[in-house]
């Protein structure tokens, strides 16, 4: 039974205020909030069993050994890889997809191949690229935005696909429309084409049960700071043939078996990519995160989010000017709990600090996502609002009392919509 | 000091800007944009005799960076140019009234930066000899 009254008792942090206002957390797609059991669980290793992994031969050493080796089983089995050794920690989704394209692609891409990537991307899969076919000489291209302005354009896909590029790398939830994109039929019709896939989950796996094994990709990454454990700790997940084939990223200790003068060897995966000391207490408290909510059950935090988005856009729809954007409320199914919007006349900084001033944290800019807010959706910025399992309709009953008092500020009428 | 950034002012001068358009014949002009926030603005000043007689400014931008622009251009005109060179943040925190924040104090300082980026320019001295504050 999902109850978002017991969840909220969870986090420490909804007990307080923002501007002497209750705060209202709006922001989970920029960061979630951390409930009491992940906190306790790094001042727990930091307490009890603070060492450094793998070269201690005394007991807090192996203790803190065990549980980073256990949380990578976790993780393993909360996104369905068959072995643990398949998990990479990183410190972000930025870092694993860099690590991609400094190892894999860079051993695989070569002047004049083709990386296919899409419009609705966050920066942190689409730099690392930009910067990959600068170095290579290879060519970047967009599978396009449908006339939607919302979902991708699926002619568009096969079409880019004929190009046969070597990596396909594709948001698997974009973190401005909320659209949910299916990477299996994607991953399905690149593979056929000799292509190599990576997801960027960092948007799916905090909000929706997820199976690495039955979308077939073969990288998927994701950050732990978006599903309850804290900051700098982020996931690789790839298939173990290719971790193998892959050259090391960072060199220095833990990622070596043995070390001459002149040379070294590669220790095991996934040591081979976690060079130097490592977030051991991130990666427990991922560990204590996962537990949490599987505890919850993830097709649960995916159906209060729905329910949440649902409510939402039932709201915002009432109200003119303002323009909402992603797919509409019928295609639920196929959309997260982001909701970007705009107040016509009024600049997303401006209603961003008008509902600050509220206690209502929301997000505006361009969000990581310039190709898309910019030059796709035109827009200089958006405002945006996302959910987590902690959120409740009293919270979106806030959001639409600080539109109100905008419009007021700003002397835009607010008669309702017919 | 109002505590309400959104004070009755700014929004005014951010829906009827003062000064806003092309300033033809304009002796200083800089053109400065903030891709965080997608403000965009250009600052025109005509000099006589070490004065500003003339201020304009054309953009697009939240209303703290237009309500700014617009209240700058009011105020620069009459100054001598080592006044505008001398102004700072608590110069544009006076003018508008309002503590931005640390959030939007860039959105509220971009007017005077490009104003003094101008009058540099105008100077022959490098634009980025501008204040750090700002």
């Amino acid at each position: 039974m999902f109850d978002v009254e017991k969840i909220r008792r969870d986090f420490p942090i909804l007990g307080k205020k923002m501007n002497g206002k209750s705060l209202v957390y709006l922001d989970s797609a920029a960061t979630s909030q951390k409930p009491r059991k992940v906190i306790n669980a790094i001042s727990r290793y930091y307490r009890n069993y603070n060492a450094n992994t793998h070269s201690g031969v005394y007991k807090i050493a192996e203790e803190a050994t065990e549980d980073y080796i256990r949380s990578k089983k976790k993780v393993a089995k909360f996104i369905g890889a068959s072995e643990w050794e398949e998990i990479i920690y990183t410190r972000n989704t930025t870092e694993s997809i860099n690590l991609v394209a400094r190892t894999w692609a860079e051993q695989n891409i070569q002047k004049g191949d083709h990386i296919l990537i899409t419009e609705m991307e966050h920066h942190s899969n689409v730099v690392p690229w930009i910067m990959l076919a600068k170095r290579k000489g290879a060519v970047l291209d967009y599978i396009k935005l449908g006339d939607d302005k919302a979902s991708l354009d699926e002619a568009g896909v096969d079409e880019q696909l004929a190009k046969r590029p070597k990596l396909v790398s594709i948001t698997h939830c974009s973190n401005v429309l909320g659209t949910i994109v299916d990477v299996k039929a994607i991953a399905e019709k690149a593979h056929k084409f000799g292509a190599k896939v990576l997801v960027d989950g960092a948007q799916s796996v905090p909000h929706m049960g997820v199976d690495v094994k039955n979308l077939d990709c073969d990288f998927f990454v994701f950050s732990g700071h978006k599903m309850l454990a804290p900051m700098g700790i982020g996931v690789l997940y790839a298939k173990r043939e290719l971790l193998e084939e892959m050259p090391p990223f960072l060199g220095g200790g833990d990622m070596i078996r043995t070390v001459l003068q002149q040379d070294f060897t590669l220790n095991d995966i996934p040591w081979k990519f976690e060079a130097g000391t490592q977030h051991i207490d991130g990666g427990i408290a991922l560990g204590v995160a996962v537990d949490y909510l599987k505890k919850i059950g993830m097709e649960n935090v995916r159906e209060h989010e729905k329910a949440l988005t649902l409510y939402t856009l039932e709201r915002l729809s009432k109200i003119t000017g303002v323009e909402v954007f992603g797919l509409p409320s019928q295609d639920i199914d196929r959309r997260g709990g982001v909701v970007a919007f705009d107040i016509t006349g009024v600049h997303p900084h401006d209603v961003a600090t008008i509902f600050d001033q509220e206690g209502v944290a929301i997000r505006a800019g361009h969000h990581c996502a310039m190709p898309l807010v910019v030059d796709i959706l035109k827009k200089p910025a958006l405002s945006r609002m996302s959910f987590y399992i902690y959120n409740n309709e009293s919270d979106i009953d806030k959001v639409i009392e600080a539109i109100a008092i905008v419009k007021k500020k700003f002397k835009i009428s607010d008669t309702l919509k017919p | 000091m109002s505590i309400d950034i959104y004070a009755e002012e700014i929004v005014a001068h951010y829906e009827h800007p003062h000064n806003k358009g092309k300033l033809e014949g304009a002796d200083a002009q800089f053109h400065d944009f903030n891709p965080l926030c997608g403000d965009d603005l250009t600052i025109y000043l005509k000099i006589s005799d070490g004065k500003i007689v003339d201020a304009h400014f054309e953009g697009v931008g939240c209303a703290i960076s237009v309500g700014s622009a617009s209240m700058l251009t009011d105020l620069l005109k009459g100054k001598s140019v080592k006044e505008l060179e001398k102004m700072g943040v608590a110069d544009v925190v006076e003018m508008l009234g309002i503590e931005p924040g640390p959030a939007r104090l860039k959105c509220a300082t971009l007017a005077l930066k490009t104003a003094q980026k101008a009058l540099f320019v105008y100077m022959k001295k490098d634009s980025s000899s501008v204040s750090k504050e700002l």
